[in-house]
C-alpha cells in the first residue's frame, strides 16, 4: 500500500478551511455543536443502506454485544431533540457498507442539522445560504418538485405511469439495458440516476422536492398531496450533496416504516438488525415539529475545489486506510 | 460456470453479455443516497469491437467469458483461414477471416501477433505496433526530395495501403504503425 497521503496538502488546508467556515455559520445562528455515538445497538433498517458491525466484549458483556456503527447520526439527534436541545448540527463520520466509487467512500464526513419549528421549505434557505457561498454560486436555487422534474426531462408522470411505461421510458431514454422488474421504485432510481441527476444543478443549486411517498423515509407526507412526502435532495452539478425531510414524528407511523423496512429485508435477504426502540421512545415522548438534513461533506469540498474524486479531497481514502 | 460479482469489476474484466465477450472499459458505481446501487460500466465487445454502455444492480453476478490473449507467430493465409503459431509450444491454430478483419493488411509472415481466444477459438488478431512493409506499387519516387511535404499512396506486400513522402519507392521499406496506419519513416532491412 501507498503510505502517502489520498490528497494533497493544500487540498488538506481548504478542507480545513471549510470546516471552520460551517462551524463560524452555526456558531452565528446560535445552533449547538453536538457529538453523538458512532456505535449503536440498532444499524439502519433502511433497504437501500447496509449497516458495518462490530462487537464489544467487556465489563457489562462478557459474551458480547453486537454494534453497528451509524450510517447516519440521525437517530441519536432526534432524541436530543425529544430531550429538549434546541437546533443542533453535527459534523462525524458515517460509515456505509458497500459503497466505494468515484464519488463514494464507505466511511465519509456528514454534515447533520434540525431546526425545531422549522419545516423543509425554510431548512431550504438555510442550506442554500450555507452552500452557495462556499460554492461561489450567485442566484436563487431552483426548487423543483420530483413529479416535474420526470415531466421535464423524461415525458412521464412519476406518481401515476405504469410499470410498462416506466420500462418503455427507461428503454427510450437508454438507461443501460437495466430490467427493474415489478420495482416501481427500481424503474424509477434508474432513470432518475442515470438521466435526470446528471442534468440537475448545471450552473446553479437545484433541490428536488417532493418525493414520492413510498421513498419518504423519514419524512412526513404531504398533508395537500399525500402522494409526495416532504423530502428534498440538493443537486450542484449532476451530483447528490444533502437529503432532508420535514421530520415524521409519529411514533406509531415510524415504528410501520420499520417494520416494513424489516419485511422488505427479509424478502431480498439482506442482515436485519434490532428495531432502535430508544428512538421510538423518544418519538412517543414527543419530538417537537422539526426539519433536518444531511449534508455529504467530502462532496462539498469536492465542489467547492473543482476535484473529481473524493479520494483526492481525504487525507487517506478507502484504498489507504 | 465461472461467475464475478459487480464487486468484482474492473478494467479489462472479461464478462459474457447476449451471447458474447465483452471487456469492461469503464466501471462507475452510482447510487442515490436513498436509492438502489447500480453499476455502471462501459464494455466492448471482443467480436465486434463495439463499445455500449450497460447497467447492473449492485451486488448482481454476470458470467464471466473464458478469454485470454496469447502471444503467437502469423505463419501464413491459405485463402480460408490464417494460420498461427505458438513459439515455444509449435501448437498452431486457425483463424477466421472473420475474426482477423482489417487487421488482415498488417500481417506479415512470421511478425508476433497478440491472439485474443475465447473458449480455445481466435476471436480477434492484433498485429504489432509497428511493422516493417516492402512497398510493391508507388508513383515514381522523386529523387532527393525530402523537404517538400506532399504524399502519395504506397501498397505495401500485405496489401495495406499507406501515404508515404514523395521520395519512397518501390522496393523501399517503410516502417508504419498499425494503430493510426501512418508511415512514420523508412526502415533498413
Amino acid at each position: 500500500m501507498n503510505w502517502q497521503p489520498s490528497s494533497e496538502l493544500a487540498t488538506l488546508h481548504e478542507r480545513a478551511r471549510i470546516l471552520a467556515e460551517v462551524r463560524a455559520f452555526f456558531a452565528e445562528r446560535g445552533v449547538l455543536e453536538v457529538e453523538t455515538p458512532l456505535l449503536g445497538r440498532a444499524g439502519t433498517s433502511d433497504p437501500q443502506l447496509e449497516s458495518f458491525t462490530t462487537q464489544y466484549f467487556g465489563p457489562g458483556h462478557a459474551a458480547g454485544l453486537p454494534l453497528y456503527l451509524h450510517t447516519s447520526p440521525e437517530f441519536a439527534m432526534k432524541r436530543l431533540l425529544a430531550a429538549g436541545s434546541g437546533p443542533i448540527y453535527q459534523i462525524c463520520k458515517v460509515f456505509r457498507q458497500g459503497e466505494a466509487g468515484r464519488r463514494h467512500n464507505p466511511e465519509f464526513s456528514m454534515l447533520e442539522w434540525y431546526r425545531p419549528g422549522w419545516d423543509h421549505h425554510r431548512l431550504m434557505d438555510e442550506v442554500e445560504a450555507l452552500v452557495a457561498p462556499m460554492l461561489g454560486l450567485q442566484g436563487t436555487a431552483r426548487r423543483l418538485d420530483y413529479r416535474d422534474a420526470f415531466v421535464e426531462y423524461a415525458d412521464i408522470d412519476p406518481l401515476e405511469e405504469t410499470i410498462p411505461g416506466l420500462r418503455a421510458c427507461a428503454q427510450r431514454l437508454g438507461c443501460g439495458g437495466m430490467e427493474m422488474g415489478e420495482s416501481r421504485d427500481g424503474w424509477l432510481d434508474l432513470i432518475l440516476s442515470h438521466h435526470i441527476e446528471p442534468q440537475l444543478g448545471r450552473g446553479g443549486l437545484c433541490f428536488l422536492q417532493h418525493y414520492p411517498a413510498s421513498q419518504a423515509a423519514l419524512a412526513r407526507l404531504s398533508p395537500q398531496d399525500p402522494r409526495v412526502a416532504e423530502r428534498f435532495e440538493l443537486y450542484c452539478q449532476g451530483i447528490e450533496l444533502a437529503n432532508g425531510f420535514h421530520e415524521l414524528s409519529d411514533a406509531a407511523e415510524q415504528r410501520r416504516r420499520f417494520e416494513q423496512d424489516l419485511v422488505t429485508r427479509r424478502e431480498r435477504g439482506l442482515a436485519e438488525s434490532p428495531i432502535d426502540e430508544a428512538l421510538l421512545a423518544a418519538l412517543a415522548d414527543g419530538l417537537p415539529d422539526c426539519a433536518g438534513v444531511a449534508l455529504g461533506l467530502d462532496r462539498l469540498i469536492m465542489l467547492a475545489l473543482g476535484i473529481e474524486s473524493i479520494g483526492e479531497v481525504q487525507a487517506f481514502d478507502f484504498e489507504r486506510c | 460456470m465461472a461467475t464475478y460479482s459487480t464487486n468484482e469489476f474492473k478494467r479489462g474484466l472479461k464478462i459474457m453479455l447476449d451471447g458474447d465477450p465483452n471487456t469492461i472499459v469503464e466501471n462507475e458505481f452510482v447510487k442515490p443516497g436513498k436509492g438502489q446501487a447500480f453499476n455502471r460500466v462501459k464494455v466492448r465487445n471482443l467480436k465486434t469491437g463495439r463499445t455500449i454502455e450497460r447497467t447492473f444492480k449492485s451486488g448482481d453476478t454476470v458470467e464471466a467469458a473464458d478469454v485470454m490473449d496469447t502471444e503467437m507467430q502469423y505463419l501464413y493465409n491459405d485463402g480460408e483461414a490464417y494460420h498461427f503459431m505458438h513459439p515455444e509450444s509449435f501448437e498452431q491454430l486457425a483463424a477466421d477471416p472473420s475474426a482477423v478483419g482489417d487487421e488482415a493488411k498488417w500481417l506479415k509472415e512470421q511478425d508476433m501477433c497478440t491472439v485474443t481466444l475465447w473458449n480455445g477459438v481466435p476471436i480477434s488478431v492484433t498485429p504489432p505496433n509497428h511493422v516493417i512493409l516492402t512497398v510493391v506499387e508507388t508513383d515514381p519516387g522523386l529523387r532527393g526530395d525530402t523537404a517538400t511535404g506532399g504524399t502519395k499512396p504506397a501498397r505495401c506486400e500485405t496489401g495495406a495501403v499507406v501515404q508515404v513522402p514523395l521520395f519512397v519507392e518501390i522496393g523501399d521499406l517503410l516502417k508504419v504503425d498499425t494503430r493510426s496506419g501512418e508511415y512514420i519513416s523508412r526502415a533498413r532491412d
